[in-house]
């Protein structure tokens, strides 16, 4: 989801015996710990779903971070202001999990800036009202809750635990975000509007941040028998729109799908076709912002280099005094 | 530029409790480590005390020789109290 499903591991030829052994481990539910014999097709499909997972959390500071200046309240600057530092948090748990593997950070810095590596399609829309923070805590960090709780248990145990400690952050995120729009949807008619106008430009781009539906995701199935994917694109998403659509009726919001309906027999709701070509397109970077994120990304770290220098040259200068005094 | 150096951060979650691994950072020096263990892993209280170790420092048992390794506890079973029966008269001991 935060990686979207998008990797693919090519199978490579490794040792059958040690290869039989790994997936018993797995299959006894045991965890790979880094300096575990592991397939090389692993570790890549691990990394890259891993930092495609970081990548997304530090760029998903970025929609959010447009309303810290203009939040509202004082309260509310202070919970956005929480909250997008724990998604700089994340990212740096995902990041030093994914460094167990073999990169190293600046490798995976690197390949974000150099627009090498992806990161969730749903960042790379715009914000452009208050709402939106609100529909993104809501929708977007409901979302990466339903894809995280089942990567709790993946079976790369550096991932696991830091899906664990990320769990445990997200569910004030989706909780202050549903908060906002509770407050809108029982304001005046213009923030109900607002609010309506949230949910209709993020529902069918939180819909897709679960990736591709099951018939066009092919390397699901080698995914699953490792662990380190347990439900499949298309049940996570019926998941999420099944717990989503009563909190809209529950605002008075209504979901911005004609075809959505409760169906008796399966006990889920049917909903309408999503747009694939949409989602392709911003995958591809012709999404509404994908240009300005990058770009942001880009500044703030060209920004900061004079502070990683100063940082390196104190370190020195403290070495050398420490090695004259002694 | 070179990469800052990979700090392994251990933390006390309340007095009485063992420092334990929760993760690692990057940091130029050891102050920059401990502060940014303390803003990336203790907000929200979740600890009393931080360690924070350089990780080239830390010297590990190698995994693949993970039975080699362990195996003289193996076959010492007299170690433990369950060795030892009791008769039934004699109750916890
Ligand atoms: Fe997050
Ligand atoms: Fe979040």
């Amino acid at each position: 989801m935060y990686s979207q499903g998008l990797t693919d591991a090519k199978g490579q030829a490794e040792p059958e015996e040690l290869m039989a052994e790994f997936q018993a481990k797995i299959d006894r539910e045991e965890k790979i710990e880094p300096r575990d014999w592991m397939p090389e097709a692993y570790r890549k499909t691990l990394i890259r779903q891993m930092s495609q997972h970081a990548h997304s959390e530090i760029v998903g500071q970025l929609p959010e971070g447009n309303w810290i200046t203009r939040a509202p309240t004082l309260k509310r600057k202070m919970i956005l202001l929480a909250k997008v530092q724990d998604e700089a948090g994340h990212g740096l748990y995902i990041y030093s999990a994914t460094e167990t593997l073999g990169v190293t950070r600046d490798q995976l810095t690197d390949e974000l800036l150099t627009g090498k590596a992806k990161y969730s399609s749903i960042f790379n829309y715009p914000t452009p009202s208050w709402a939106d923070i609100g529909a993104i805590g809501w929708l977007v960090d409901g979302a990466a809750i339903m894809n995280q709780v089942p990567l709790c248990r993946a079976s790369y145990g550096p991932y696991a635990r830091s899906m664990i400690r990320i769990c445990k952050e997200e569910s004030f995120h989706q909780r202050q975000g549903y908060e906002i729009m509770t407050v809108l949807a029982r304001g005046s008619q213009a923030q109900k509007d607002m609010a309506q106008r949230a949910l209709n430009r993020f529902w069918w781009p939180a819909l897709m941040m679960f990736g591709p539906s099951d018939k066009d995701s092919t390397h699901s199935a080698q995914s699953m028998q490792w662990k380190i994917k347990r439900f499949t694109n298309d049940d996570l998403r019926q998941k999420f729109i099944d717990a989503t659509v009563p909190q809209a009726e529950h605002l008075g919001l209504t979901v911005p799908d004609p075809d959505l309906q409760w169906n008796e027999t399966t006990g889920h709701y049917d909903h309408g076709e999503i747009d694939w070509h949409e989602f392709m397109q911003v995958i591809k970077g012709n999404g509404p912002c994908n240009k300005e994120r990058m770009q942001a990304r880009i500044n703030a770290h060209e920004a900061g280099a004079w502070v990683r220098e100063a940082a390196q040259v104190f370190q020195q200068n403290q070495a050398k005094s420490n090695s004259e005094a002694a | 530029m070179s990469e800052m150096k990979l700090y392994e951060v251990f933390i006390r979650a309340k007095s009485g409790l063992n420092h334990r691994h929760v993760g690692s950072l990057h940091a130029s020096d050891p102050e920059m480590a401990l502060l940014n263990a303390r803003d990336v892993y203790t907000r929200r209280q979740e600890g009393v005390s931080i360690w924070v170790v350089e990780a080239e420092k830390i010297t590990a048992s190698n995994p693949a020789q993970e039975h080699e390794w362990f195996d003289p506890a193996e076959d010492k079973v007299y170690r433990h109290p369950t060795f030892y029966p009791l008769d039934k008269e004699v109750e916890n001991m």
